[in-house]
């Protein structure tokens, strides 16, 4: 069970961890760019789960909403998780004793959980339809855990920096 | 003058509120921060729409109409958290550089979405027959809103 926090103390004494700790503007600008991507991840996963739950976009199919939107959420997810790594790697052994940390984290595997079973299982079932029927249940309940999800992720993000 | 104003807001019983009860501050930054995601998400796409990078799908119109209304919605929900942080934190905000800033281009992209609307409402093919110019608007509007989300977050380190 060492091998986690030992290899958080090797993570803050690399190069990039000091660098990042000691300086006093690549924290703030990292963040800025965490920020950044974080907002594109949410705002454009939110569009196509309001699409499942026919909220919204009700007049494009639910296939053509999920070409359109996801490019957008990898693309920016990739930047976020770079982003949020180097901000880990600044104080890795605070972070990793961090509660509301933590919770992201698994709030995070939850949503990789959600999405994977949404992609391989209720998506395949979709077809080209933009009728109100053809969206099932499942599809229903994946958009709005999405949403949940994306939110409790937000505030925990935001109270990390709330705590010691 | 504002120094005098923050002193006497910051001692109001609302802000004494505000900057006790612990969890006020994290949990209205995180109403903001949601809303700033749904503003960012539908202005950049819309913005690399009118620059013409992405989304050629579908037409300018159709998405001026789709996404505009979600920041005019949006928008009231940022200004009501943003005033109890404000009210929470007066000197924080109202002293800050980076505030004033992010205010500034606010003012400036609030007025830029306005005529993209406008227009828009009046000629549904007004932007797709000026391209030049709605790849302009488009640039500056997208400038805009990163500016405005890196001011809001360096206002924490200034």
């Amino acid at each position: 069970m060492t091998l986690i926090p030992e290899f958080c103390a090797w993570l803050e004494n690399t190069s990039v961890g000091t660098a990042i700790r000691q300086s006093t503007w690549l924290f703030p600008a990292i963040e800025t760019l965490h920020v950044l991507a974080t907002v594109m991840v949410v705002g454009s996963v939110t569009m196509l789960d309001l699409r499942l739950l026919n909220v919204a976009w009700r007049d494009r199919s639910i296939r053509e909403v999920h070409e359109d939107v996801l490019p957008w959420t990898w693309s920016s997810f990739a930047v976020a998780a770079i982003a949020g790594s180097l901000l880990f790697s600044s104080s890795a052994t605070k972070y990793y004793h961090n509660l509301p940390f933590r919770m992201k984290m698994v709030l995070l595997v939850l949503i990789a959980i959600n999405a994977a079973f949404f992609e391989t299982r209720t998506y395949r079932r979709i077809g080209n339809s933009n009728d109100e029927a053809q969206i099932s249940f499942g599809a229903k309940i994946a958009g709005a855990v999405g949403i949940v999800l994306w939110i409790a992720v937000v505030a925990c993000g935001r109270w990390i920096g709330f705590t010691k | 003058m504002i120094q005098s104003f923050c002193d006497w807001l910051s001692n109001t019983s609302l802000s004494l509120t505000i900057q006790t009860v612990m969890w006020i501050i994290p949990a209205v930054q995180t109403i903001h921060i949601l809303c700033v995601a749904v503003v960012m998400s539908c202005m950049a796409m819309l913005d690399l729409r009118l620059i013409g990078v992405a989304g050629k799908r579908q037409p300018i119109s159709r998405m001026v109409s789709k996404f505009v209304p979600w920041v005019w919605g949006a928008l009231p929900v940022l200004l009501t958290t943003g005033i109890i942080l404000t009210i929470g934190e007066p000197s924080r905000e109202l002293l800050n550089p980076y505030f004033r800033a992010k205010m500034l281009m606010l003012a400036i992209v609030t007025g830029i979405t306005f005529v993209v609307q406008r227009q828009n409402k009046k000629d549904t093919s007004f932007w797709e027959l000026r391209r030049g110019t709605a790849a302009t608007a488009g640039a500056f509007s997208l400038l805009l809103w990163v500016g405005i989300i890196t001011a809001g977050r360096w206002i924490a380190y200034y």
